[in-house]
């Protein structure tokens, strides 16, 4: 297996840390490992070499050698210098207009009609009433597509039977602003940026509508190509942003950096997996941070706030501290656990370079989930409360009832008695310990 | 695009020559492993022949890339039975359309084909595939979105024995290849495929995007792990991007690339022809 960006990068710069002094030499050694790692990252080769002359320029300088731990330093140049080509700030969408618009471009399954809906579910949430525009009539299916998650994530869909797509777009902003939508989102066709009569319509989408945001769909596995791509959609269209896909599999996600590098636009979201809510908007700073191997412990932070009730988690402390810790407050961690995310998704949010190896490329079973959920379901609140009463032919019936078996209910019943055992030991003096952690709002797993 | 060819016009074989072809392998995607090793083969290679000029040096790398990609495919042999093929890869790679424009080919040699709708979890594949049968002229066989795929399979194989169909062309949902329990689904429609018809799949193609970087190598290297891989197709190969990922792929993976796509039209699919994409590669 390939050891990821930020793995190789940490490997070579924990050989600089130590160091007392840098010579020219140490510094050209580190930045070599540097190129090939961004290389390997798929960061586009221009890209990979004016970043390696910015780091070096700096590397070599006074600031360096000034510096009583050279090492350090060096990594926090390479990180600011990640950062400040992916951007500083996290970019906002921007809606403006009555009705706004906002038009989505891209290659060919980079993702546009999964990620219009995704948007517009996003807008949604907080509190917009977008509407979604099919305006992609040459892939076969793509508006039914486009209908179909729309459906699924209640929200409107414009749709018109043998309209050109230019058409489509004016008669959907008219019906939008008619029923008072906004913003209108427009799912056009994906197509090759070589394309010239393809690339024609799009402009001419962009100058009939005049778009508040004019956003490039990008696959984040992809190559060198990106910037080719990127530069291509940038001169026909004038973009506001790019939207980054399929950021969610073990992709290092170096055509991020390259984009970003060649239009100069900012990535304003990441697509980060299939569920339609998988939509995030995107932290540069963090991206730099998940590059270098320090962890995107922000995300994990907000998100562990966005999905845990505080009151709740207050009860449960109380309940941990009299020792009251039933098999229904279990299963109640359990689902505030997976309200966050699978867990695949939290673990790629950790500092790699503090996890044990085995754990980095851990797959959990989610089965495992509810197969534990189904095993509590089906047992009485009487047992739920006391499960020292489940005899053998309470087992039998709980495995029949939870479609596991009785060895299955077994390893449940010997985790949580082990976990009450960890409790008792932590009492009163553990508890203050863990809460004057990073941890907030109750996570006694963790 | 003709980048590099000042270089082999200027005829010396000096460093920045080899640095440019480096480069020209990296920004073709073929991956820095890949090209590292094929420049270092080529700098001892030309040493030893002593070779002088670009040109020369030019086609001996041309050779190597399209040795190195000259595998091919196995002849499938299916018996009496339907031959049945299975597309997989990464969401968006071209899987459905893929699976068209192959179901097409089948159809300009007379036979008939049938089309399975695996994909039953994406929105409205089953209506891109649909479409796309009744284009190429192919049957297809489906069920509701949403329902389990090996169950389509298994209608579908038992379908084509009944209709006397000659190839079975199976399109499957993408996708990525770290999401275990996808993959696990994946190995099941293959165990299913083969119990229903021993031996079948006989053809089992990765669809590759040839836009995709080095994460080309762990897609290869995750699908074959859950379904022998038996060949590769490389689509969108219209655009800029050259899909070297092929050369980095064989690298570690001894798996013929069978075709490239080159258009959204049922013809746009072609057999590879490795000694032109070596040229095109160095263009």
């Amino acid at each position: 297996m390939f050891a990821n960006l930020a793995e190789k990068l940490q490997e070579t710069l924990r050989k600089l840390r130590g160091k007392g002094k840098l010579s020219e030499k140490d510094v050209d050694l580190a930045l070599r490992e540097i190129r090939l790692a961004l290389l390997e990252a798929d960061v586009n080769f221009k890209v990979v070499k004016d970043f390696i002359a910015g780091v070096r320029e700096r590397a070599v300088g006074e600031e360096v050698r000034q510096s009583l731990t050279p090492g350090q330093q060096v990594v926090k140049i390479v990180h600011d210098e990640l950062t400040a080509l992916m951007g500083r700030q996290q970019s906002k969408l921007n809606t403006a207009g009555s009705p706004g618009v906002i038009m989505l471009a891209g290659l060919q399954g980079s993702g546009k009609t999964t990620t219009a809906v995704k948007l517009a579910l996003n807008l949604k949430r907080s509190g917009s009433s977008p509407l979604l525009v099919a305006a992609d009539t040459y892939r076969p299916g793509a508006a039914e597509q486009l209908q179909v998650l729309a459906d699924a994530a209640g929200l409107p869909c414009f749709r018109m039977e043998g309209a050109g797509p230019v058409k489509i777009c004016q008669e959907a902003v008219r019906f939008a602003a008619r029923e008072g939508h906004t913003p209108v989102i427009l799912d056009t066709a994906g197509r090759l940026h070589l394309d010239a009569a393809m690339m024609e319509e799009l402009k001419e989408i962009k100058a009939q509508l005049k778009p508040a945001e004019v956003l490039l769909v990008v696959d984040a596995m992809t190559g060198q190509d990106a910037v080719n791509a990127a530069a291509s959609f940038h001169e026909a269209l004038g973009l506001t942003g790019v939207i980054l896909t399929k950021l969610d599999g073990d992709t290092r996600g170096g055509a991020a950096l390259s984009v970003r590098a060649v239009t100069g636009c900012p990535i304003k979201f990441a697509g980060v997996g299939e569920k339609l809510d998988a939509l995030e908007p995107f932290h540069p700073e963090r991206m730099a941070s998940r590059i270098l191997g320090m962890g995107d412990v922000l995300t994990l932070i907000e998100k562990a706030e966005a999905s845990f009730d505080q009151q709740k988690a207050r009860e449960l402390e109380k309940k941990l501290r009299r020792q009251e810790f039933t098999l229904d407050d279990f299963r109640e961690q359990l689902q505030q656990l997976r309200k966050m995310g699978s867990l695949e998704e939290i673990m790629s949010l950790l500092p790699s370079a503090q996890l044990p190896k085995e754990l980095r490329h851990l797959s959990v079973d989610e089965k495992q989930f509810k197969r534990i959920e189904a095993i509590i379901l089906s047992m009485t609140p009487e047992e739920r409360r006391r499960p020292s009463i489940i005899n053998s032919s309470r087992r039998r019936r709980i495995a029949r009832g939870s479609g596991t078996t009785v060895q299955d209910v077994n390893r449940l019943l010997a985790q949580y008695a082990q976990m009450q055992k960890l409790f008792k030991q932590m009492g009163q003096k553990g508890f203050k310990q863990l809460k004057k952690g990073k941890r907030r709002g109750g996570f006694p797993f963790f | 695009m003709r980048r590099l060819d000042h270089l082999f016009r200027e005829g010396e074989l000096t460093e920045e020559f080899f640095d440019s072809l480096e480069e020209a392998l990296i920004l073709g995607d073929v991956g820095v492993e890949a090209a590292l090793k094929l420049i270092e083969q080529l700098r001892s290679e030309t040493r030893r022949r002593k070779v002088r000029s670009a040109a020369e040096a030019r086609e001996i790398l041309v050779e190597e890339i399209a040795a190195m990609l000259s595998l091919q495919e196995e002849p499938p042999d299916p018996g009496g039975d339907p031959l049945v093929i299975l597309m997989v890869g990464v969401n968006g790679s071209g899987k459905t359309t893929t699976a068209a424009k192959l179901a097409h080919r089948y159809r300009q040699e007379g036979r008939q084909v049938l089309l399975v709708a695996g994909d039953t979890f994406r929105a409205a594949a089953i209506e891109q595939l649909q479409i796309w049968a009744e284009r190429a002229g192919a049957a297809l066989i489906k069920q509701q979105p949403g329902s389990d795929p090996s169950a389509v399979f298994y209608d579908a194989l038992h379908a084509a024995r009944a209709r006397g169909i000659d190839v079975v062309i199976g399109d499957t949902a993408g996708r990525l290849h770290t999401r275990v329990n996808l993959m696990e689904e994946l190995k099941k429609i293959h165990r299913v495929i083969s119990r229903v018809q021993p031996g079948a799949p006989h053809r089992v193609l990765l669809v590759i995007d040839a836009t995709t970087g080095h994460n080309g190598i762990a897609q290869a290297r995750y699908f074959n792990e859950a379904v022998p891989v038996t060949g590769l197709v490389l689509t969108k190969l219209d655009g800029t991007a050259r899909g070297g990922i092929v050369v980095g792929i064989q690298e570690v993976l001894k798996v013929p690339v069978s075709y490239v796509g080159v258009g959204e039209k049922l013809d746009d699919l072609l057999p590879f022809n490795a000694a032109d994409f070596a040229r095109a590669l160095l263009a």
